[in-house]
């Protein structure tokens, strides 16, 4: 089972913009609830693209420079980064069905 | 606990708010085999209010999400099973009742439709262009964007004055943007609303484009009554104008009104012997977290009498 991972300011540049996969970024915080919402959804995901997308956690409370950077002004936010740069974006809960149309559009 | 192999039951409960769950816990105790199918995490829409001060019983207040948790934990002591799948369809195959979920088909005697309803959008140009770069429908998410930012509320429900007192936290001013003269809010917020010196109020104003390329930077308004157009620039909008059920799934099986809520009687019955509706998705509903949870009850007893007939 592959489970998302954590990343922070400092590991995103390595985990995120290097990988060699894309990389599906969940931006959140704790206190949004529709974050909560989302997390198990993405943890089904997160098994069912493994190999093909890396999925990945990081709190904007903790790590404001890569929020700042990428402008999030809304959580639940996902990016999806390709090859070092957001080819997608999902901002809102939304369900399982549709973020896997937005997922396998990535990888086409 | 979450049911994966079982596939059938005596009574399913679609969403985990107050309704279903109250539901959930009046089923269980009658001993009846019940399945609840929650699409997100179980609490439902008070998880988004921070205090919650209008249910009985808790006279200094309690948390949205604590009181969602204390009402999971009631209904897992009588044995509530609670799976987490999206619904997205029903139908009948002869006495049963078949709910088609992303998690396979679930059969019940008797289903509890306690879905809720989400926020609805404003319809306005630039609004669907800037979500998430300052239209936002979730104050408790991102109200912390907005420290020491211009905002504006649109809505003077509830919700809307409830999201402008949160705002008002972080922001350096909060404008309320109400198309009428006058709050829907209860009093008792209007009245905190109005002692927040951050807090402004626009009267018989409606919202006519949301402007900005990258981020929100101006809302064009229009005074409904004097037709008279302005500008008021904000680094970010929250709408709070009304709600939607989230009853798409039901279409083609069950009648809905115009907006998508389900007609029930006072048993809770819906036109189909045996499907059951609680909370915001009726028709009418007072939307109240304490209504939606007697609705559940309500409908609880009412599907036991269906079963055992």
């Amino acid at each position: 089972m592959s489970k998302p991972i954590e990343v922070d300011d400092a590991s995103f540049e390595q985990k995120v913009l290097q990988s060699k996969i894309p990389v599906l970024v969940d931006f959140w915080a704790p206190w949004c609830r529709p974050c909560l919402m989302a997390a198990p959804v993405l943890e089904e995901l997160a098994s069912e693209y493994a190999n093909k997308i890396t999925f990945a956690k990081l709190d904007v409370d903790q790590n404001a420079q890569v929020a700042a950077k990428y402008n999030i002004m809304a959580i639940p936010n996902l990016i999806i980064f390709k090859e070092g740069k957001p080819v997608s974006q999902i901002v809102g809960y939304k369900p399982k069905e549709e973020l896997k149309k937005d997922l396998d559009a990535v990888l086409k | 606990m979450t049911a994966k192999a079982k596939k059938e039951y005596d009574v399913i409960i679609i969403g985990g708010g107050p309704a279903g769950l109250s539901a959930g816990i009046y089923t269980s105790r009658a001993r009846l085999n019940s399945l609840l199918i929650e699409r997100g995490v179980v609490g439902g829409q008070i998880a988004d209010a921070e205090m919650v001060e209008n249910y009985a019983g808790f006279a200094e207040g309690v948390s949205g999400v604590e009181l969602g948790q204390l009402m999971q934990r009631q209904a897992a002591k009588y044995g509530l099973n609670i799976t987490i799948a999206e619904v997205t369809g029903l139908e009948l195959k002869k006495e049963k009742r078949v709910v088609n979920t992303t998690k396979g088909d679930f059969t019940a005697k008797a289903v509890i439709i306690a879905s809720g309803s989400e926020r609805s959008k404003l319809g306005t140009p630039g609004e669907r262009e800037l979500t998430g770069k300052g239209v936002s429908y979730c104050a408790t998410c991102d109200a912390p964007f907005f420290k020491e930012k211009p905002i504006a509320v649109v809505g003077g429900g509830d919700i809307a004055i409830t999201e402008a007192l949160h705002l008002a936290k972080f922001a350096s001013k909060v404008v309320v943007i109400h198309r009428r003269d006058r709050l829907r809010a209860t009093r008792i917020l209007e009245e905190r609303a109005r002692a927040e010196p951050k807090i402004e109020f626009l009267w018989d104003t409606v919202v006519e484009k949301i402007e900005g390329e990258d981020m929100v930077k101006r809302l064009n308004l229009r005074q409904v009554k004097t037709g008279k157009k302005s500008n008021l620039d904000v680094a970010g909008v929250f709408i709070a104008t009304g709600f939607k059920p989230n009853t798409d799934y039901l279409k083609g099986f069950l009648p809905l009104d115009k907006a998508g809520f389900i007609k029930t009687n006072d048993r809770m019955e819906t036109e189909i012997p045996g499907i059951f509706a609680a909370g915001d998705i009726r028709l009418n509903s007072a939307r109240q977290a304490i209504t939606a949870a007697g609705d559940g009850a309500a409908a609880a007893v009412n599907a036991e009498k269906f079963i055992s007939q």
